[in-house]
């Protein structure tokens, strides 16, 4: 996987007067890789990826691209190409000349261009879209000329900046998967920047997840979704039922958590943090609510809660059970709808189950607002 | 009721303000076609294309229109460029300062047009000094100055227009721009200028038309090149002439014209944008043209073109210009004629009867004249004659009838006969008083 050319960030600040916009990150992107930057609005994702394109200079450290550092070089001198969150198509020009202008200003012909804006709209399947204006595009025809634009100019770096935001739920799905599809036929390094998890979990081969201009954790899909290191990841990535409590015991590289409503929790202590928390530290446990199952009645355990139902709801592919939580926080459990009976339990006290494996105790941090 | 009485009244104020704001127009345009030497309406005399012809062969007007299309081109270049800079700036600049600069930029739009024609020739007679250079250099010429002083305020006006097409500029088109590897030159030049090129005509039509009509500052600038307003308000001190209509006549129907083809140029754009299915925002209010004109701007040539020969035809099968003002002429040569004839009668009748009052008071005074002659020929004042009775008459100058009077001539005795009594008859009525 060596196809591209990767980016390495070193200690690199960027700050606007007294405001830590991005706080010592350390990211290594490999060639070829299709990672993500992760997180809330305003969290210094978009001021990292602007800081690559070269249009905002780091504050302190280094940005390498292809291990030459890109101190001093302006966008227009980056083998980067950027892709806008409002795609910044040029109203005036036709799709071919928006998508050839890289060529136009090296001064390549007319009949040139429109060769390669034909290649290139073949490509991100729009042909003979060429003589339109982008004005007269849907917000998916643009999306796709907005790409085939900066794939045009060659660029060894894709860097791509929530460009998917402005599109409705279903063309958004469909152009993750197209997008993915692009990134493995041309074979560049990817860089994206999203707030939406699914997003960054379906496509990505590495996702930084961010919080006010720290990266909490890089890693691929699976591990930040299963082994977060921090309370913000576990609880920005994924839906995830949270259990404030103080760590009991440490056996190994589990910890028995004794809950704040819920009693002794068993859960495992996740791999970054093992070795680093200790008996009486405030710690955290997150449990997925397709994690949770229903017990027998009056079973008890280090892996069983108990608690009243306040509401269920059906969401077609599982059923909902809410139930009283930790601080005002609502449990959520989801049964998988395999077309069992569903009883209603409103108003009852139940009894929850979960594997040891699947919880995973962090310490005590701040959470993802919702 | 009340409704109707509103519209009426709506109709009627509109109608008040159209022919406030249009009425001198129209009837100044009706006046280049009178043949009358005063441009005027009433005393309609012949419709005549004379004054048009009088107009282009007016050397001093053609040579104020050359002038000023000259001024109007360089103040157009110049004021849209410094418009645009300034435009430019005003986006750029740190936020704490745009008001201040702002400020700054729009104050020659407040200041008046005389002190910025005053201090642009005082400035750079000043550079020009400073320089060392003659009053022949380039600093010095009436061109120069009239563009440098119109300039100043126009740019202005242009910065205006454009920073509100500026402000709807996507500042992330240039860094795409960039991004894809254009420098900021390329970035400027195939992005951004092409978006600002609706505003850049804007504000060069405007520059040009305030380039065009402007006076106080040219009046100061203009040297050696007077400008078509100066030209006019010149001509206009030795009395004003229909061919100044004619002239206003023209720049009121090329107006109108660009008007109407810039409309019809814009309702063809959107309709185009409308059959494409783009949601271009539709200009609500303003002057809407009737649907087959505001389709396509040739039809509204097409009407001007027949308009204009239509006219020309009609008038020259049904009239004869060269032919009216010949009758109308004549008419009034003969009415002149006419007049001088009465005139002359009533004089001579005048005078006839001046004669016969004469002859009929000579009649009348030769009897009274029999009378007074020795009167008339003794004291020359018939009138003193009878006042002073006869004492006076020579034949009563006796010197005993002197006596009352002789104290007063007393004096006069020891000049011995010089004041014979025979001698008083002249000096008499002074020493009498």
């Amino acid at each position: 996987m060596s196809a591209g050319v990767g980016v390495n960030l070193e200690n690199l600040w960027i700050r606007f007067g007294d405001f830590v916009a991005v706080r010592d990150a350390n990211v290594n992107i490999n060639g070829g890789d299709f990672f993500s930057f992760l997180g809330p609005s305003g969290c210094g994702k978009t001021t990292i990826l602007r800081s690559v394109s070269g249009f905002l200079d780091p504050s302190e450290g280094r940005v390498l691209i292809g291990g030459n550092d890109m101190a001093g070089i302006g966008p227009n001198k980056r083998p980067t190409a950027l892709i806008f969150q409002n795609l910044a198509l040029f109203p005036l020009m036709k799709v071919w000349e928006n998508i050839t202008f890289s060529m136009e200003i090296k001064g390549a012909s007319a009949k040139e261009r429109r060769k390669r804006a034909d290649e290139l709209l073949d490509m991100i399947a729009l042909p003979g879209q060429g003589d339109k204006l982008p004005s007269e595009l849907s917000g998916g025809q643009k999306q796709r000329v907005a790409i085939a634009r900066a794939l045009c100019a060659e660029p060894d770096v894709l860097l791509l900046d929530e460009p998917l935001s402005a599109l409705d739920l279903k063309l958004r799905q469909h152009m993750r998967t197209e997008l993915r599809e692009i990134q493995k036929r041309v074979g560049i390094t990817f860089i994206y920047i999203t707030h939406d998890q699914g997003e960054a979990l379906t496509m990505s081969d590495n996702i930084a997840v961010m919080k006010a201009g720290i990266i909490d954790q890089i890693g691929d899909g699976k591990t930040v979704y299963n082994d977060p290191s921090t309370a913000f990841v576990a609880s920005f990535v994924g839906e995830n039922n949270v259990f404030r409590g103080k760590v009991k015991e440490i056996r190994g590289d589990e910890a028995l958590i004794a809950t704040n409503r819920s009693g002794d929790l068993v859960s495992r202590i996740s791999t970054a943090n093992q070795g680093k928390m200790n008996v009486g530290d405030e710690a955290m446990m997150f449990i997925r609510p397709e994690a949770l199952s229903i017990a027998e009645t009056g079973t008890s355990g280090d892996h069983f809660v108990t608690a009243k139902v306040n509401h269920e709801e059906f969401e077609g592919n599982s059923f909902n059970i809410f139930t009283e939580g930790d601080g005002g926080k609502e449990i959520k459990v989801s049964i998988p709808n395999l077309g069992q009976t569903f009883e209603d339990h409103t108003g009852q006290q139940i009894t929850l189950e979960y594997e040891t494996q699947n919880a995973v105790a962090v310490p005590a941090g701040e959470l993802a607002t919702e | 009721m009340n409704n109707l009485f509103l519209r009426v009244s709506i109709w009627v104020y509109l109608g008040i303000f159209f022919a406030y704001l249009l009425g001198p127009l129209v009837i100044m345009a009706i006046t280049a076609f009178n043949s009358n030497g005063f441009p005027s309406v009433s005393p309609w005399e012949c419709f005549t294309y004379a004054w048009f012809s009088e107009l282009f062969q007016d050397e001093r007007i053609l040579n104020g229109i050359k002038n000023s299309i000259i001024v109007g081109i360089g103040t157009v270049i110049m004021s849209v460029t410094m418009g645009l800079a300034g435009a430019l700036i005003l986006t750029q600049v740190w936020p704490k300062l745009r008001a201040t600069y702002y400020t700054i930029v729009i104050a020659p739009i407040l200041v008046p047009g005389v002190v910025l024609g005053i201090s642009t020739v005082v400035f750079w007679q000043r550079v020009n000094n400073w320089l060392g250079l003659g009053p022949d250099s380039i600093l010095a010429d009436g061109l120069f100055l009239t563009i440098i002083g119109q300039s100043t305020f126009i740019a202005s006006y242009c910065m205006l227009v454009l920073v509100a097409r500026l402000q709807r500029y996507d500042l992330t088109l240039n860094e795409a721009a960039l991004d894809l590897g254009a420098t900021h030159t390329q970035a400027f030049r195939k992005i951004l200028l092409p978006f600002m090129m609706p505003a850049l005509a804007t504000s060069a039509v405007l520059a040009f038309l305030a380039s065009f009509e402007n006076y106080n500052t040219t009046t100061f600038t203009f040297g050696d090149y007077p400008t078509l307003t100066i030209e006019l308000a010149q001509k206009v001190r030795y009395g004003i002439s229909p061919a100044i209509s004619a002239l206003a006549f023209i720049i009121i129907v090329l107006t109108v014209f660009g008007a109407l083809t810039n409309e019809a140029l814009k309702r063809r754009k959107e309709l185009q944008a409308a059959a494409s299915g783009d949601t271009v925002k539709k200009v609500d209010g303003g002057f809407r043209l009737p649907a087959i004109l505001s389709r396509n701007p040739a039809m509204i040539a097409l009407i001007a073109l027949v308009a204009v020969i239509g006219l020309s035809t009609v008038n020259a099968m049904s009239h004869n210009p060269a032919q009216c003002i010949a009758d109308v002429k004549e008419e009034r040569d003969m009415q002149r004629t006419l007049e001088a004839e009465a005139n002359l009668r009533a004089l001579a009748e005048r005078r006839a009867a001046a004669a016969a009052a004469r002859a009929a008071e000579a009649a009348a005074n030769g009897e009274a004249t029999e009378e007074t002659a020795p009167a008339t020929g003794g004291s020359s004042q018939t009138g003193g004659t009878g006042a002073f009775g006869n004492v006076f008459a020579p034949t009563n100058l006796d010197g005993a009838e002197e006596e009352p009077e002789a104290p007063e001539e007393a004096p006069a005795s020891p000049f011995g006969s010089v004041f014979d009594p025979g001698n008083l008859s002249t000096a008499e009525p002074s020493g009498g008083n």
